[in-house]
């Protein structure tokens, strides 16, 4: 772990990046052959980088700053970022606290804007030796839920709309339609379901969500595809839950108390902007809850709870800026940005401009002089950055309205190396087949994945036909985890490690059976159809930086000959569609005509022919005469015969 | 309840049943008819409400504004068409792709079984052009679809340039939680087949399609829209599709209460409504619009682009606009107004369309006649079949013909059945080759040959296997093609009434008719004259009349012709069940009337 750091270190030295937006995403994939390398980098290392770079960096500003900024602008930028190192230099005594916010601005190639809120918030701690009573930044709820439940890590993650991949490239935090939520549990819990059935009833009630819903039917313990993102090397998977619910809405109601367990609420700071009618006018919305532990310090010897707080939107062209490839913060938000959130160590927003570092095709105003670079999903990226911290930053109005242009609609976006797409095919319902397509898109490497298919009960999947192709060829999958379904308690669990050709699609389908429910069993509108969740492919992907072949360019020629590990690959979740399946549906309007119908046909069918089978036909004697039958009871009372 | 079981009243009633059965049939099939004339008088059919609360209660407005701009894109769509002389791939996916819409092409051949006269097309080949507006917010679970299809020459142009006015408006509007797939569809039906297999990864027809790139999930419902003139009078709706199948009744009171709302004209049938249901005229307007959708459902064809979607079960309408000469006209904005309110509504549901009918005809847009009240006219002719299989059973003595005797004519005629079914496009090239005619007329009249062969063979083969036909055996011939016939044609209406309404009307008469001892010569024409072919030449003529386009004989004999042709065409390619139904059930169960009547 420690050598690994240091080779962190010494290559965020080199790239000069001021901050990692999603490197710290990257995440140990444990794969069952091992054919995943490790490429974790731990989030505290993105602290570190900070003074790291310093030395590096004065020489560095002049090469890569825009035109009308000086040496003096950097120097002003020096000891603010000094001041910060002081802040979180492992060796001074440190805060327990620490809140941390940032905006990611993304313009997208379709002239959509892209909107990455990440608030931070750090606390050294320990939730399983001592009761905890005083809390100062982190929320009280979820402290109260992690001690509670004694939970390792949380993540959950509402979201409204599909990522759309092919138009927007990789999301900085990828999410399903609906609501996720996976939970490592301390390997000291016993009853782990039954926690889980707890937790999912408490966090229903602190996020307003319907997570209630989240049962046995719809919880899987995938075996390798969700890993810890935190300290600690549990990996027995019986410790981990996972569920989600595909047709969860998400609207103000959920994120009214997502903005309540922020520091600064949503009254001073980035959270400004987060105004439920201008968020939920938007093409994507997706708000997320990640709780876990890290390493406070170099040395690993006390963890601190980390609590990251997302909120990613998607704003359209088309619907809100009227067609035209301008954005402004007000036009986004309906407002700007006056102040940082106080409590907060730091809070910057930055632009990426990767694609015109020069200002060539992207024009931003007010302008600004630092800028950074990370390497973010694979890509080296360039940030223009905005330090609220900083007075000079919000100018003379004192309010920032940061306005991007673009100047021109040219420009092709790289085409994201992996994406998915699922969807139902056949007609009727009978049967069905679930096909699931995954696309590499790399000129030439291949690449694993790590496909999760988790799908209710009842739809019966005939796991024989399971087929994987790639190329029109036979694609065995190294490694498979099936776990079969129960009616009414557990869904099929299908785990898959599929090696993807270069340029090419790999295709899995599976057949299922629609069965047919119970009538109590339908939901109050069944002709909607019923949910799959999204499959989620987890991988780790060729990076774009290790594909381009101009790296020799920009790098000294003795650092550029092996692929830098941490750069060849880069870890990704990729969520399909989920799907809308209609099953067999009775007419539920229907019952009183069914009554009806059933008691005539049993009166007059069954009726008659019950009749007629339990009736004995008998010839019919004529009855004797009066005197025969007196003279028969006489023959009775002497015990002779009758005549 | 006693009145099976007790024997002596078991009696009297079958006594009753044998005596009067003759004229219990009578009366059965006038009343059959009656009913079924009935069924268009206006007091006997319920008015049409919107069951569906979705649609029904919420408020759209329609503000769509850019009439004359997509009358423009019409125009620039007809210029591409021109000159790429097909469809203008390149220019729509540029077009659609500028509206914000994500854009895929589909590519699809395919080699109809022989050449469509009627559409001059043998070996098919083109491109369905589709863009897919993303709902905001929505997981692509669920989608609507609009289609244009690009026709040839100068047809269709307009619809293809609303298609894309609607696109460009429907872009900047929040609200859609479905996603809209804007498809533009070449070759009609082929492409739209193409495009719906390739959709569900289905293949029944044997197709070759690349898959799709994009989807938007499952499909709620979809409209086909059509229109060739700038300024229209009046919308026609057409409803009927693939083996007799209708959408949802709710999809016609979606159009029939939007048009109402918007002040446009609509028709049903090309038909409009009148008021005067009392007088002499204003019931023949509407039986005659009822009749014209019984015959169109009952040919079991595909009457618009939107008939192949209700196969998997997407409610889909075509609306057509009409420019007749009438005073009152409509522009384009209005039917873009119309349109909008339209999906905004289907948007606006939660569930499928399933609240209404699934069966019914429409007399009127206004009006319509549900399975409830339509079946009886159907129930009436099926109970003489009964009644005659009541009256051969206590008529059959006890000791049973040979098995053989009622088996060989069965087989031969099922066998005749399946020659009508196989033959034609099988020995197409042959018949080429030996008679100066083309594929297409090869195949219609190696069909007819084979029909008409089918009458000279079997009534007389049953005597090579087993000798002289019994007078008993020609009577459990008759009780098993009688019980045959009812349950085919019962079969038959339950999945497409009019087809089964429309067979019994011939087929019972000549059940119920046919027995050796008639006159041969007199009872042979009257049979073939109620045979399936005949029914479906009267057809041609009976529906061109409703049309009011009546033809003479020999335009009608070539009409019936070519009605064949397209009749098998429609089973290759899209599935259509009429033509095998007809040859390997209906016709072989005709010839076995025709082989009682020539017992010997």
């Amino acid at each position: 772990m420690a050598a690994h750091r240091r080779r962190c270190s010494v290559v965020l030295l080199s790239i000069f990046s001021l901050s990692l937006i999603n490197v710290a995403h990257s995440q140990e994939t444990t794969a069952p052959a091992g054919q995943y390398v490790s490429a974790s980098v731990d989030p505290q290392t993105e602290t570190a980088e900070k003074k790291a770079e310093q030395p590096a960096a004065e020489g560095r500003w002049e090469e890569t700053e825009v035109g009308n900024m000086d040496l003096g602008d950097a120097a002003t930028e020096t000891p603010d970022s000094l001041s910060h190192e002081n802040v979180f230099s492992p060796s001074v005594s440190e805060p327990k606290h620490d809140f941390r916010e940032e905006l990611v601005i993304r313009p997208l190639h379709s002239g959509d804007i892209y909107a990455s809120f990440q608030f931070r918030t750090l606390w050294k701690t320990n939730f399983r030796e001592n009761k905890v009573s005083h809390y100062r930044l982190f929320p009280k709820s979820l402290g109260q839920v992690i001690s509670k439940f004694s939970v390792r890590e949380l993540h959950i993650s509402f979201t409204q709309g599909y990522w759309r991949t092919m138009q927007w490239g990789q999301p900085y935090q990828p999410a399903p339609p609906g609501t996720e939520l996976w939970v490592w549990f301390q390997d000291s819990v016993t009853d782990v379901d039954g926690t889980w059935k707890k937790l999912t009833n408490v966090l229903s009630g602190i996020f307003c969500a319907s997570l209630n819903f989240i049962d046995s039917t719809n919880t899987v313990q995938p075996s390798a595809s969700f890993k810890p993102l935190g300290v600690g090397n549990a990996t027995d998977h019986r410790f981990l839950r996972y569920a989600t619910l595909p047709r969860e809405i998400v609207c103000t109601e959920n994120l009214t108390p997502w903005k309540k367990l922020l520091p600064c609420g949503s009254t001073a700071g980035l959270a400004v902007l987060l105004k439920s009618e201008k968020l939920f006018h938007s093409s994507f919305h997706s708000q997320a809850v990640h709780i876990r532990p890290i390493c406070h310090d170099w040395e690993c010897k006390a963890t601190s709870w980390e609590l990251r707080q997302t909120v990613n939107v998607v704003f359209d062209r088309h619907i809100s800026a009227q067609g035209k490839r301008e954005w402004s913060l007000f036009k986004m938000f309906s407002r700007t940005l006056t102040e940082a959130c106080p409590l907060a160590s730091s809070s910057k927003i930055y632009v990426d401009i990767t694609d015109s570092p020069q200002g060539e095709q992207l024009e931003l105003s007010p302008p600004t002089s630092l800028l950074s670079q990370a390497v973010a999903l694979g890509d080296r990226r360039t940030f223009s950055v905005y330090d609220l911290k900083q007075q000079s930053t919000f100018g003379m109005t004192h309010s920032l309205n940061l306005l991007i242009r673009w100047k021109s609609n040219e420009g092709d976006m790289l085409r994201p190396l992996l994406h998915a797409e699922r969807y139902v095919a056949g007609y009727g319902l009978h049967m069905g087949e679930i096909h699931t397509l995954m696309y590499n898109n790399h000129p030439y490497r291949s690449f694993p994945v790590l496909l999760l298919e988790s799908v209710p009960w009842y739809l019966r999947l005939y796991i024989h036909t399971l087929t994987v192709t790639s190329k029109g060829k036979d694609n065995k999958p190294s490694y498979i985890h099936y776990q079969p379904s129960k009616d009414r308690v557990r869904p099929h669990l299908l785990e898959m490690l599929i090696q993807l050709p270069p340029i090419s699609v790999t295709e899995v389908t599976v057949q299922f059976e629609r069965a047919l429910l119970k009538w109590t069993e339908y939901t109050p509108d069944p002709n909607h159809g019923f949910y799959v969740g999204s499959s989620v492919i987890s991988s780790l992907v060729p990076s774009i930086v290790a594909m381009d072949t101009n790296m020799t360019q920009e790098r000294p020629l003795f650092s550029s000959f092996f692929p830098n590990k941490e750069e060849s690959t880069y870890f990704t979740r990729v969520y399909t569609e989920p799907l809308l399946v209609n099953l067999p549906t009775p007419d539920f309007s229907m019952p009183y005509n069914v009554i009806c119908l059933t008691c005539t046909v049993v009166a007059v069918g069954y009726g008659s022919l019950y009749n007629l089978l339990t009736r004995s036909f008998q010839v019919e004697e004529p009855s004797p005469g009066l005197a025969k039958r007196i003279a028969n009871v006489i023959r009775k009372m002497r015990g002779v015969p009758p005549l | 309840m006693g009145l099976l079981s007790d024997p002596n009243r078991r009696r009297a009633l079958i006594s009753l049943l044998v005596r009067l059965n003759t004229p219990i049939s009578v009366v059965c099939y006038f009343a059959g008819v009656a009913w079924f004339m009935g069924l268009a008088f206006e007091p006997f059919t319920l008015r049409t409400y919107m069951s569906e609360n979705a649609m029904g209660s919420t408020m759209v407005e329609e503000r769509f504004p850019a009439g004359e701009r997509a009358l423009a894109s019409g125009k620039e769509f007809s210029a591409h068409k021109k000159k790429v002389g097909g469809m203008p791939v390149d220019w729509l996916v540029k077009t659609m792709q500028d509206r914000g819409l994500e854009v895929f092409t589909q590519r699809f051949s395919r080699t109809l079984p022989f050449p469509d006269e009627n559409k001059e097309r043998y070996m098919v080949k083109g491109t369905n052009v589709y863009g897919i507006l993303r709902a905001p917010r929505a997981p692509r679970t669920e989608a609507l679809v609009l289609s244009a299809p690009c026709s040839p020459g100068d047809q269709n142009n307009q619809a293809v340039g609303l298609l894309l006015g609607l696109a460009q408006y429907f872009r900047s509007q929040i609200f859609w939680a479905k996603d809209i797939i804007f498809l533009v569809n070449e070759h009609d039906l082929i492409g739209m087949q193409a495009w719906l297999e390739g959709y569900h990864h289905t293949n029944t027809t044997g197709m070759d399609w690349s898959p799709l790139q994009g989807r938007g999930g499952s499909i709620q419902a979809a409209l086909t829209l059509e229109l060739s003139t700038d300024v229209i009078t009046s919308m026609d709706l057409v409803l009927e599709g693939l083996n007799g199948q209708l959408p949802n009744l709710d999809l016609a009171n979606l159009f029939y209460a939007f048009c109402q709302k918007i002040g446009i004209l609509c028709t049903i049938q090309g038909k409009l409504q009148r008021n005067d249901w009392d007088s002499v005229s204003g019931y023949s307007h509407s039986i005659q619009t009822l009749m014209m959708m019984v015959m169109k459902q009952a040919s079991g064809r595909p009457w618009g682009d939107h008939g192949l979607f209700l196969r998997y079960h997407i409610e889909a309408a075509t609306v057509k606009g009409v420019n007749s000469f009438r005073q009152y006209k409509t522009d384009a904005t209005t039917i873009g107004r119309l349109l909008e309110g339209m999906y905004r509504k289907l948007n606006n549901l939660l569930e499928r369309l399933h609240q209404s009918y699934f069966f019914y005809l429409l007399p009127s847009l206004s009006h319509f006649v549900s399975i409830g009240y339509y079946m009886p006219a159907f129930g009436l002719l099926t109970v003489i079949l009964l009644l005659r299989v009541s009256f051969r059973i206590f008529h059959l003595e006890v000791s049973s013909p040979g098995v053989l005797s009622v088996l060989t004519p069965l087989v031969i005629s099922h066998l005749t059945g399946a020659a009508l079914y196989a033959l034609p496009t099988r020995f197409q090239e042959i018949a080429v080759e030996h008679f100066p005619v083309s594929e297409t007329e090869a195949v219609v009249l190696t069909a007819i040959a084979v029909y008409t062969a089918g009458l000279a063979l079997p009534h007389n083969t049953h005597r090579l296997l087993t000798g002289e036909g019994t007078e008993q055996g020609w009577r459990v011939l008759k009780l098993v093609a009688v019980l045959y016939l009812a349950v085919l044609l019962g079969c038959t209406a339950l999945i497409n009434f009019s087809l089964g309404f429309i067979l019994a009307l011939t087929l019972v008469p000549a059940a119920v008719l046919v027995t050796p001892h008639r006159p041969k010569v007199l009872t042979a024409f009257t049979l073939v004259i109620l045979s399936p072919a005949c029914t479906l030449l009267f057809s041609v003529f009976f529906f061109q009349e409703l049309q009011e386009m009546p033809v003479t004989f020999q335009e009608g004999w070539l009409l019936y012709l070519s009605v064949i042709s397209q009749g098998i065409l429609d089973h290759f390619l899209y599935g259509s069940l009429v033509f095998p139904l007809i040859a390997l059930l209906v016709y072989p169960c005709w010839l076995l009337f025709w082989n009682i009547l020539f017992w010997k």
